[in-house]
Order: structure tokens, then C-alpha cells, then sequence
């Protein structure tokens, strides 16, 4: 009883950071629900105690820039590139050889932060309404009359918002203009994010969604009668774009060593399998067994566009385009 | 008793004392912060990116849409709320406790919760598909987002209003009777006028809630104004220009501020003559209780049926892995975050609206006005005010429970005004007069003659801002102590990774611990005004 007096003392007076000698303070954009259990496996393999703020990817990068040299974290594990490039002047170099374990695909030049998963853009669709014989062959037929109305996207979304800036940089600006007022004319329909198109779709509200890979996962496991199927556009299609999610360790950290160690852990193979399985992605590294409902990677590899995933952080273009079209 | 509505100067004395200038000062200080920082920040502003990104055309379409949208729920609210009110306060209609417990129920839904219940209904999962085997066109835009939002904002139109019935003094209604005025007559030109401040007031409240609101808009796919500020945020992580787009907003909150001033602008609806209030004769329904029943049902069914069977569906998913030590930890953070909260804003809110009424004047009127700032402050903007000043003023406070409890109250303090002001304007200042007319001091006169009979509405503020914590999210992400976990952070976190299944015993544990907490409140309420009633029918 004492003790629990003393430990509610300590946590009003905020003095909770006198506690325990080994921590490590992360700052996870990745949901609890999902990689909870990786953080408890890094405890017990380390012995460091990790404490960890979950929250939006986005609410935490802006935290981490109010913050600035003030804070608390000593890693921030964001879900898109978008949030690790605009966080890249808060985060201190890696050293090199921490992304020369990852796959070429996936590696960050810059050494700011390091992927820790990969994952693709996908169109998913209604296998109630659409016949296989409709798929269109690339993003460009989306504009065609006879999707008008039908297809779901989200302008807010980190991962769209990525695919918007590759789209540029292969394309570019004017074409990606063309392409969005084009699909703006065919009443593409706005939803936040990626899980409420599938909700959508599902509900019978559009037809075609585009979004990341690693969710419709979620809904077929406990549902094989689902009725919304993904697939791929053609061969080397910029809707095939893809992305990673990564961490980096922040530059006002007092705590570097520690930050690294669980870095290095995200990148081990027993992390990498765990991601893999449970979070319905593909892994940074070799070694790894693949997930059996996704395209082995070597064929998403094939009929991805080359886009640099470093770039992908410059989202100041994008975001200007996507206002000036009115989406934003 | 004299006149109905008297522009009078009662009760107010030159100078106000300590005990009600400093909890005003606390609130006035810690509701500017995020003003002021959101001044700070505005001031980065480089000139040629604030008119492409504030001064746009489609900021003035997003605020257009966010007015229409706050027409749409107080309307949908008030003709929900207003009803419902009147049935459980003047009617011969029975189980009144029980019919006040589940008009007060869907204030403890969450909006997302509610958007996907009504998106449900024509859904995949959807009732009418898998019962009734039709498909019911899906709602969403403007109505859609106005329906969702009225359902679970309407319990607080709803017991403000009951409030002020049951408050109010029915010696007026009779005497217009006694005069051959008809129901309706008496309702508009009696009824109403009385009802008029607790209306305004909720509907300031409410409406600054829908301005906002982002979880149940985006799933109706509606575009409002908080899109814009979102928007800025996370897409672009700038803090700059959504300060600006954030205080276009709070000077939205001005505007409104100053209407409600004008329209209820020191009206006095406390007896004056002698003899008391008594509880009113009730209105025999006869034949019309059919139709009270229907409509109630239909109320509850939409507000509380609705999400309760979309959770139920979901918890089929959900409950063969529960994680039951997880959801006990929540409750518990819950409840730690969410009591002391409702107890402190309580304690600095009766001082606050006393200071107003008593002693109304540039300092008061500051002060008030702060408060509501802080209320419609988009409560990312105001999470990051509170890091922004405790890293620079106390950084052994940041991220610590006190500093939690410090922005949750200045956040919510103004949702507190509304049922204090109402009871103290119909408590009036005769009695406490006469107190300190035999010789009481003026703390003890409040003590003994005004506390006693402010219970009920500060049990009732109490559970607005319970509820209100127990929902909240972005404040409790960014300034929770580190590993401190809530219900609804434990819902965030899985249907933001589309784990719908997971979510629903946590967002079913947010209905069951408000809906726990509405009910012994409302228990206890009842309580008192039996006793209450017992006392002047004595």
C-alpha cells in the first residue's frame, strides 16, 4: 500500500523517470495493439525497460518538433516515410552500417533513419460489383467514364500522400495534376484513411479503393467470405509504388546507446519474422520467411516503379499540388 | 412574486473577494496559454505561404459547411432534447429516472462509434442486409454528419433542459393559466423564455463540440473546417498556418460568445416576492402516451441500440482474445484520468461563474470568455500548448499526471458553466441576502444557503467533463505520463490499424463505465430532488 502511495507521489510529481536505470524512451507511431509484444520480447532480450508513447504517426512527428532539443524520446518508429523526412533534421545519424543489413530497395542514403518494413500500394475491389475482366491496368484508367464514381482514395494519407510525390517525381507535377483533376471530374470519393475504404467498399458505397497492403489482411483472416479482394495494376504501374515504414533515434537524446540497441532489434530476424507474420509485411532483410497471402517480394520488386524511397519524404511539393487541385 | 423577467443589479457588491478572484486568475491564466501559443506560432507565418494556405476560397466553402453542419445538430438536438426533457419533468409519464438514465446514455458513445453505427446500418455487416435483406441508400455528407453528431450530443441539450424545468418556478405557468391563457401560449411566452439561457448555453457548448469534432466527419466524408487544421498537422506537420487556420476558429468562438451575451443578458428569473418554489402538477398524457413511447423508443433505439449492436457484432471478433489484464489497466487509467478531472474543474468552475454573476464586469467577462477559448481550441493545438509552455516554464512537470489534470480541467472548465449559471440564476439572491442580513458572513451564507442547492448541477457538470475525459484522446496521447494507458487510447490504437474486432471491448468498456457513472449520478440526483420536493410540499 505504501509503495503504491509513494508510486502515485512520484507519478504526480512526475518524478517517474528516477525509477529504472536501463530505459529506453520510444515514441511509436505503430499501433499497441499490433507490435506490443515485440516490445515486451526486446525487454526480456535486453533487459532494458522500453517505455513507449503510442500515437498517431503524425501527432507524435508534430510532439516531436514542439519538443525539439527538450525531449523525452529516444526513438521515434514512425508508419511513413512522409513523417521520417520532415522529422530528418531531428534525428541524429545512424551509423552507416545499420542500413547496410537492409535490402537495397528499402535503404535510406541519408542514414537519418532506417526502414524497418516494407509494404506496397495496392488497388483493392469489390468482388460483388466488379468482374475481373474491369481491372484497370494502371491508375491512368481510373479517369476512364466507366469508373465514374466508383473509386475511394485519401488525400490526407501519409501513403497517399507518398504515392502522390513518386508519381511526381517519375511524371512530373504537370502530369500528376492532370491525373488528379481528371480523377476529381470522375468523383473519386474521399475517405481518411486507408481501412474505412475497405469498410466502403465492403458496404457497398464505392467499388475500388486505393490503399496499402497490409490491411485487407486483417479483414480475410477472421472472414474468408469478405467481399473485397486486392490485386496489382500492370507491369512497373505507379500504383504498385513501394513504401516503408522506419525508426530513427532523435538527435535530443540522452540515451543513444540504448536507442540503438532497440533499433538493432527491430532489424533482427526474430523482429523482421514477427512483422512479417502478424503486421502483413515485408521485411527489410534476407532470411525472412514470407508471409503466405502476399506477392513474394522479388515479384513486387519486378512490376514496382524505381522511385528512390529517399525522396519520398519531400512532401512539400505534394502537399502544395494537393491544394492547388482543391483536395487539401 | 412580481415580474417574470426583471433587468435588475441584484445581489452585487463593489469588490470581489479572494476566494473567487484567485481560482478565476488560475482559469483565465491556464485557458490563455493556448491562445497564446497559438499567437506564437502564427507569428513564424512566412507572408506569401499564409494567404495560399489561410486566406483561401476553400477555407470560407469549409467554414460555410462547418455552419451548416452546427445548424443541422442543434436543430436535430434541440427537437430530440426539448421533447424528451418536457415528458420527464411535466408529464404523468412513468420510470422518469429510468427514461432520464437513457436520454442521458448516448453522451457516452463515441463519435466514431456512432458515425459507424448509422454507416452500419446499410453496411456489408449492416442490419437491414443481413435482417431485412434490403440495402438502404448509405448516409454521409452533410446529413449523415449532422444525424451522427445530434444522436450522441443531444443528452446534453437534453439535461440542461431538464435541469431548468425542473428548476424552474411553475407559480408563473399557473398564474398565466388562472388568466385563460392556453398551453401553447403559456409554453411559448412562459416556458420558453425561462428555458431560453440553459438553451443558448448548451447550444454554445454543443456547437463548439461539432466545430471541433473530426472522428465522426471523416467517416461521413464531410468536409468541415478541422479537416483544414488536420490537414496541416499531419500532412504537412506544420504548426504555423494550422495556428492561423485554429484562430480563424477561436475568433469563430468570439462571435458566437458575444450572440449568446446578447441574447441572454442578464435576465433574472428568480422569484422576488415571498413564499417558494413547489414542484409543478404534471401534464396527463391520456391518449398521447403512445406516442411519447414511440418517440422515446425511436430516440434510444438510434442513439443507444445502434452503436450498442455494431460493438456487439464486433466483439464476436474481439472477444475470443481478449486481453482482460489490459482492459482492467484501462479502466483504472480511465478512471484516474477522468475522476480528479471532473472534481478539480468543478471546484474552479462554481468560483468562476459566481465571479460572473455576482460581480460582472471587464475582469469576469475576460475570464469567462477564456474559458470558452480554451473549450473550442482544437485539443491538438491546446496538447501542444500545454508541452510548449511546460518544457519552457517547468520541465519536471512534463509529461506528469499534475500536468495531465491541469490541461484536461482547463480544456473542460467552460462545459461546467452552463448548469452552475443556470441554478445560481434560478437560486436568485434573496435568501443568501437574508443570511447575511442576520449576520452570516458572505462565505458562510454561500456555504450553508446557495452550496447546498447547487449539488445537483455540479453533479451533473461533474459528469459532463467525466465523459468528456473518458473519451478524449489527442490530450492524453501527447501529455499522459509515459505507459499511461485509457480506454480510448486502447480503441485508437486498434482501429487505426484497422483491427475493428479488438477495439470493441474497449469501446464497449467506455459506454459501460460512463453509462455507470450517468446512472448513479442521475440515481443520486433523483435522490435530491425528492428530498428536495419532500421538503417544500412540507
Amino acid at each position: 500500500m505504501k509503495k503504491t502511495i509513494l508510486a502515485g507521489l512520484g507519478l504526480v510529481l512526475g518524478l517517474t523517470s528516477f525509477a529504472a536505470a536501463e530505459t529506453v524512451t520510444i515514441y511509436s507511431g505503430r499501433g499497441e495493439a499490433l507490435i506490443a509484444p515485440l516490445i515486451k520480447q526486446f525487454e526480456a532480450e535486453t533487459g532494458i525497460t522500453a517505455e513507449v508513447r503510442y500515437g498517431g504517426t503524425s501527432e507524435l512527428a508534430t510532439l516531436l518538433l514542439e519538443e525539439g532539443a527538450n525531449s523525452p524520446a529516444d526513438v521515434f518508429w514512425a508508419q511513413d516515410a512522409g513523417a521520417l523526412g520532415a522529422l530528418s533534421p531531428a534525428f541524429a545519424d545512424l551509423p552507416a552500417e545499420v542500413n547496410e543489413t537492409v535490402l537495397d530497395a528499402f535503404r535510406s542514403d541519408a542514414n537519418k533513419w532506417v526502414a524497418t518494413s516494407g509494404r506496397t500500394r495496392v488497388l483493392v475491389y469489390s468482388t460483388e460489383r466488379v468482374e475481373e475482366g474491369d481491372l484497370p491496368q494502371s491508375i491512368a484508367d481510373l479517369t476512364d467514364e466507366k469508373y465514374k464514381g466508383r473509386v475511394a482514395w485519401a488525400p490526407t494519407n501519409g501513403g497517399f500522400q507518398a504515392f502522390v510525390t513518386a508519381f511526381r517525381l517519375t511524371e512530373g507535377d504537370e502530369a500528376v495534376k492532370a491525373w488528379l483533376e481528371a480523377m476529381i471530374a470522375n468523383e473519386a470519393k474521399v475517405y481518411r484513411n486507408n481501412g474505412t475504404q475497405i469498410d466502403a467498399i465492403a458496404n457497398g458505397e464505392v467499388d475500388f479503393g486505393l490503399i496499402n497492403n497490409y490491411y485487407l489482411g486483417r479483414y480475410t483472416a477472421r472472414d474468408a467470405e469478405f467481399p473485397v479482394r486486392q490485386t496489382t495494376f500492370a507491369a512497373g504501374d505507379i500504383g504498385n509504388l513501394v513504401l516503408v515504414a522506419g525508426a530513427g533515434i532523435v538527435e535530443a537524446s540522452d540515451n543513444k546507446e540504448n536507442a540503438r540497441k532497440f533499433i538493432d532489434f527491430l532489424l533482427s530476424p526474430a523482429a523482421q519474422q514477427f512483422i512479417t507474420l502478424q503486421g502483413y509485411e515485408y521485411p527489410v532483410r534476407t532470411g525472412i520467411i514470407p508471409h503466405a497471402t502476399l506477392e513474394p517480394l522479388e515479384a513486387v520488386n519486378e512490376i514496382s516503379p524505381k522511385v528512390d524511397t529517399n525522396a519520398l519524404g519531400d512532401l512539400e511539393a505534394t502537399l502544395n499540388l494537393l491544394r492547388e487541385v482543391g483536395l487539401l | 412574486m412580481t415580474v417574470l423577467a426583471t433587468f435588475t443589479r441584484a445581489g452585487r457588491t463593489p469588490r470581489p473577494p479572494l476566494l473567487l478572484v484567485v481560482p478565476a486568475l488560475v482559469v483565465g491564466i491556464g485557458t490563455f496559454l493556448p491562445a497564446f501559443y497559438l499567437l506564437v506560432r502564427a507569428l513564424d507565418a512566412d507572408a506569401s505561404q499564409l494567404g495560399e494556405i489561410v486566406f483561401r476560397q476553400r477555407n470560407l466553402f469549409l467554414l460555410l459547411n462547418t455552419l451548416k453542419l452546427v445548424a443541422v445538430v442543434l436543430t436535430l438536438g434541440t427537437l430530440i432534447a426539448l421533447p424528451a426533457a418536457w415528458l420527464v419533468t411535466r408529464t404523468d409519464i412513468r420510470f422518469k429516472g429510468l427514461l432520464s438514465f437513457l436520454m442521458a446514455l448516448p453522451l457516452a458513445v463515441p463519435g466514431y462509434v456512432m458515425a459507424y453505427a448509422l454507416l452500419g446500418l446499410s453496411g456489408y455487416y449492416g442490419f437491414a442486409r443481413q435482417w431485412a435483406g434490403i440495402s438502404l441508400p448509405p448516409l454521409h455528407g452533410l446529413w449523415g454528419a449532422g444525424l451522427a453528431l445530434s444522436l450522441y450530443t443531444f443528452p446534453y441539450l437534453f439535461l440542461n433542459l431538464r435541469a431548468a424545468f425542473l428548476g424552474m418556478d411553475p407559480a408563473f405557468e399557473e398564474s398565466a393559466q388562472s388568466l385563460g391563457k392556453s398551453r401553447l401560449v403559456i409554453f411559448c411566452y412562459i416556458v420558453l423564455p425561462q428555458l431560453w439561457p440553459a438553451m443558448v448555453a448548451s447550444w454554445l457548448i454543443v456547437g463548439l463540440y461539432v466545430i471541433g469534432d473530426f472522428g465522426a466527419i471523416a467517416l461521413m466524408r464531410y468536409e468541415v473546417f478541422s479537416y483544414a487544421i488536420f490537414t496541416q498537422y499531419s500532412g504537412a506537420f506544420d504548426r504555423t498556418y494550422a495556428a492561423w487556420l485554429s484562430l480563424m476558429l477561436l475568433a469563430l468562438t468570439v462571435a458566437a460568445l458575444s450572440a449568446q451575451r446578447a441574447v441572454t443578458r442578464n435576465r433574472r428569473f428568480a422569484r422576488t416576492g415571498s413564499g417558494s418554489a413547489r414542484i409543478a402538477r404534471p401534464v396527463r398524457l391520456g391518449r398521447w402516451h403512445f406516442a411519447a413511447w414511440a418517440f422515446i423508443a425511436l430516440v434510444v433505439l438510434c442513439s443507444f441500440g445502434l452503436p450498442l449492436m455494431v460493438l456487439g457484432h464486433w466483439m464476436q471478433f474481439g472477444l475470443p482474445k481478449m486481453d482482460w489484464a489490459q482492459l482492467g489497466r484501462a479502466a483504472i487509467g480511465t478512471f484516474m484520468a477522468a475522476g480528479p478531472a471532473a472534481i478539480l474543474t468543478m471546484v474552479l468552475a462554481v468560483p468562476v461563474v459566481l465571479l460572473t454573476l455576482r460581480h460582472p464586469g471587464l475582469f469576469a467577462t475576460l475570464i469567462e470568455r477564456l474559458a470558452f477559448l480554451g473549450y473550442a481550441t482544437p485539443a491538438l493545438a491546446f496538447a501542444l500548448a500545454m508541452v510548449f509552455f511546460a518544457l519552457r516554464t517547468a520541465p519536471f512537470l512534463y509529461q506528469s499526471y499534475a500536468l495531465l489534470m491541469f490541461a484536461y480541467v482547463m480544456s473542460f472548465v467552460a462545459l461546467a458553466f452552463g448548469p452552475i449559471r443556470l441554478a445560481l440564476l434560478q437560486i436568485g439572491t434573496r435568501q443568501e441576502e437574508a443570511a447575511r442580513a442576520l449576520g452570516v458572513s458572505p462565505a458562510a451564507a454561500f456555504m450553508h444557503v446557495v452550496l447546498p442547492r447547487l449539488r445537483r448541477p455540479m453533479v451533473a457538470g461533474c459528469l459532463l467533463v467525466f465523459i468528456m475525459v473518458v473519451k478524449e484522446l489527442p490530450i492524453t496521447y501527447l501529455l499522459a505520463p509515459m505507459g499511461y494507458s485509457t480506454l480510448a487510447m486502447n480503441v485508437f490504437s486498434r482501429t487505426n490499424e484497422g483491427m475493428m474486432g479488438d477495439a470493441a471491448p474497449f469501446a464497449l468498456g467506455i459506454i459501460l463505465f460512463s453509462s455507470l457513472f450517468v446512472g448513479l449520478i442521475l440515481k443520486y440526483e433523483g435522490g435530491a430532488v425528492r428530498t428536495a420536493g419532500e421538503a417544500r410540499n412540507s
